[in-house]
């Protein structure tokens, strides 16, 4: 077995297991039987008053250690436990889990395999397939995206047709959760300085027509051109291809303020988006593209 | 002159009364963490990241168990094992730095949690700094206790004194153990930061060997220890079954060192050793209730007592709870029961019926016997306030357990339930939210047991105010 990286530990293992099972027999036989009179108090007395009845063990009460004892030893004979020794029912917490799993495919599978076949669009319109996409959502994607889908700092919200590396067409939203997405922003900290930083966030703030001092936009204009225009591009409205938002449109996905914008220029950002694919299966992932699509794509 | 030799009190007397502090503080604690689950601006987020529940959580725990738990254990083992040894403490001032050394680690911990250093291991956060000073302290006691049984005058050492001695040394090892790590240096800087000698699943594991026996020892055989010399002598009758004593002490000790692992059901950990901590979890039961049956069948013959005497009260209601949260132990330990109650409030609301059902009713039971024959007196200032100390306490234990068993099973059963195709019928969040109604209860729950500390602190101070503290004369051995 595989978790024993020699037969030395599984043998220290046995050995362990097989003495304790030892020691807790002898304790009790040893004292099933009360030597001396019952019901007398032992000879010996401490601090004036403590002394000792001559009792022997509960009868219930030994019943009860013996009987957890052999349940213990039975246990052992027919699951892992005593060393290497699989157990003769041959349980694993893997198979059991392949087990499962296979159950619910067997027993899910075929309500999301009805719509493989199906357009995406057609099954954004099927009330049946919508419920269930729902409740993917609700149990895969909302812990990041909100319950709503209209996300939260960082997590971009799914609602406003608003796409940062595509256009929104259901092949770009079944290829983002099959195989995830990572946006990347440049720190500019060891580029740019805080003057620069600053200039260059209120420059940022006027293309979204928000309030701005203007000789600072006016100077981040030209910081902009030279280090930002190479991913968002010369008109700011961002590069799909590289996940550069657009940054014309009042849309924030970590947040619009003066002291916000100098935080991202200065420490960058790693963002990521898991990949679905291999977790959920192909069925799966389409009703929930479906879903998605659907939601800023009202019929 | 023989006769003049006395006992020693005053680190008892030092303990007993920081046992009552540090209880009203962990528990205080405890109150604004239950408060900020179901109002979460008790974070204080505007005062920094100090007051958050993550960083007071664990200020909670080691203020309880440690601090109150750790007083009170050190106040009655020095006590019991002069008196059942018939004589002095071993090397007073090796004592007196266990009082000190104690209190320090506590001031440590109570200044490091809420500032963010901890190893992230539960019940051992506290920082390697802060565990070599604990180290200290515990071998300096270690050195005591079996210095004084050592030089006892009785040729039988008595069975508190076997729990309170097998509490000491498993610690020792515990601590020690689990709490090897390597620390962090800054730019050649020995810094307070550290991490885990162990890595993996085996941290994992290393980390719930200490976490269940830290139950199994501090929390239990340290208090049973308690429990053998407060309830006999209380009730006035002899102890029930020295056989039952001997077994349950052995299986008692032997097998808790198996339990860990039930901590990690359904984890990384390997198929065998979930299994082992599973089975040992379930002979645990009898050997547990030994301890509940020796001491509550003690009081055979003096029912009556029960009537009238809160201090009985306290501690036959101890042992009840004792043998309750003994026998959801295990049961909770087995593996389908364990996939419902992991994760969630069951778990909580099984330690509580432990901790305070058990561990503080027994030690609050303890002092009441305790502090006014520290002080040359008779019983406590007002045995009013000890039976209203009582019911109060008794009365918010039952509304936490109760209140943490339905939302514990609630949550269980919410995360588990799917739609007809599969998926999750409630998010996470609604589990969350379903919750309140019983996290309010819990509040109140725990809001009560520390109104019950609150007039315990009033009653103690009104007994030893004025008092002149006492140590009693070391006695001469029975000769029965």
């Amino acid at each position: 077995m595989a978790d024993f990286v020699s037969g030395f530990w599984n043998m220290y293992v046995m050995v362990l297991v097989a003495v304790s099972f030892v020691f807790c027999i002898v304790i009790i036989m040893l004292n099933m039987r009360v030597s001396g009179k019952v019901g007398e108090l032992q000879p010996h007395k401490w601090d004036e008053t403590l002394q000792e009845w001559n009792n022997p063990l509960p009868r219930w009460w030994m019943y009860l250690y013996w009987i957890t004892i052999f349940f213990g030893i039975a246990y052992l004979i027919i699951y892992p436990g005593f060393g290497a020794f699989p157990g003769i029912a041959k349980w694993t917490s893997v198979g059991q889990w392949e087990q499962e799993m296979k159950r619910a495919d067997e027993q899910y599978g075929p309500k999301f395999a009805k719509y493989r076949n199906m357009d995406v669009k057609a099954v954004a319109a099927d009330p049946e397939a919508m419920a269930m996409g729902k409740r993917l959502f609700q149990t895969y994607c909302m812990q990041c995206h909100g319950a709503d889908a209209r996300g939260a700092k960082g997590f971009p919200n799914l609602t406003d047709n608003d796409w940062l590396g595509g256009d929104g067409s259901p092949e770009y939203i079944k290829t983002t959760i099959a195989q995830g997405r990572i946006g990347v922003m440049t720190p500019f900290k060891d580029i740019l300085s805080e003057e620069q930083i600053r200039d260059v966030a209120h420059y940022v703030r006027s293309l979204s027509g928000l309030s701005h001092d203007a000789p600072r936009a006016e100077r981040g204009a030209t910081v902009f051109a030279e280090n930002c225009a190479v991913c968002h591009g010369p008109d700011a409205k961002g590069n799909p291809l590289l996940g550069a938002p657009n940054l014309t449109d009042d849309i924030w996905l970590w947040g619009s303020s003066e002291a916000q914008i100098i935080a991202i220029v200065t420490n960058g950002i790693q963002n990521r988006m898991p990949a679905f694919g291999e977790f959920l299966g192909e069925d799966k992932v389409h009703i929930l593209t479906a879903y998605v699509w659907g939601l800023s794509n009202k019929q | 002159m023989q006769t003049e030799a006395t006992y020693n009190y005053k680190v008892v007397r030092q303990f007993a009364i920081m046992a009552v502090v540090w209880g009203i503080v962990g528990m205080l604690v405890g109150v604004l963490i239950a408060a900020q689950l179901v109002w979460p601006q008790l974070n204080f987020p505007q005062l920094g990241e100090w007051f958050h529940f993550g960083r007071l959580r664990p200020l909670h725990t080691n203020a309880v168990i440690f601090a109150f738990g750790g007083s009170a254990l050190f106040a009655t083992s020095y006590y019991v094992v002069q008196r059942t040894c018939h004589t002095r403490l071993f090397a007073p001032g090796l004592a007196a730095f266990t009082f000190w050394g104690w209190q320090l680690v506590i001031v440590l911990a109570a200044l490091s949690l809420p500032l963010g250093f901890t190893t992230g291991k539960e019940y051992a956060e506290l920082e390697w700094p802060i565990d070599i000073l604990i180290t200290l302290v515990w071998v300096a006691y270690a050195v005591v206790f079996f210095g004084t049984i050592a030089q006892r005058k009785v040729s039988h050492i008595y069975v508190a004194n076997w729990f309170y001695g097998a509490f000491i040394i498993a610690v020792a090892l515990l601590h020690v153990v689990n709490s090897m790590a390597m620390p962090v240096f800054e730019a050649g800087i020995l810094t307070p930061k550290s991490y885990s000698a162990y890595a993996g699943a085996q941290d994992a594991m290393v980390q719930w060997w200490y976490g269940h026996n830290a139950v199994g020892f501090f929390l239990t055989a340290g208090f049973l220890g308690m429990m053998y010399y407060f309830v006999p002598k209380q009730a006035g009758r002899p102890v029930y079954s020295y056989r039952l004593s001997v077994v349950h002490f052995w299986a008692l000790i032997f097998t808790y060192m198996w339990a860990g692992p039930h901590h990690l059901h359904y984890t990384a950990l390997p198929d065998w050793t979930q299994s082992l901590g599973m089975i040992f979890s379930l002979i645990l039961l009898a050997p547990s209730w030994g301890g509940m049956i020796n001491g509550i069948m003690t009081l055979s013959g003096a029912w009556h007592k029960l009537r009238d005497d809160p201090i009985l009260k306290f501690l036959i209601v101890s042992l009840s709870f004792y043998g309750m949260s003994t026998f959801e132990g295990p049961m909770m330990s087995v593996k389908t029961v364990n996939a419902l109650s992991h994760y969630t409030d069951w778990t909580v609301g099984h330690v509580h019926s432990g901790a305070l059902g058990w561990v503080a009713m027994v030690s609050i039971g303890s002092l009441y016997y305790l502090v006014p024959r520290l002080y040359g007196k008779v019983e406590m200032y007002s045995r009013d306030l000890v039976t209203a100390h009582f019911w109060i306490a008794t009365i918010g234990i039952v509304l936490y357990i109760a209140s943490m068993w339905i939302s514990g099973v609630m949550q269980g059963l919410m995360w588990r339930a799917t739609n007809v195709d599969g998926t999750l019928t409630y998010a996470f969040v609604e589990s969350v939210k379903a919750s309140y109604p019983f996290w309010t209860i819990r509040v109140l729950g725990g809001l009560l047991f520390l109104v019950g500390m609150l007039l315990m602190a009033y009653n103690v101070f009104k007994t030893v105010a004025g008092a002149k503290p006492v140590d009693a004369p070391v006695l001469a051995p029975a000769h029965a």
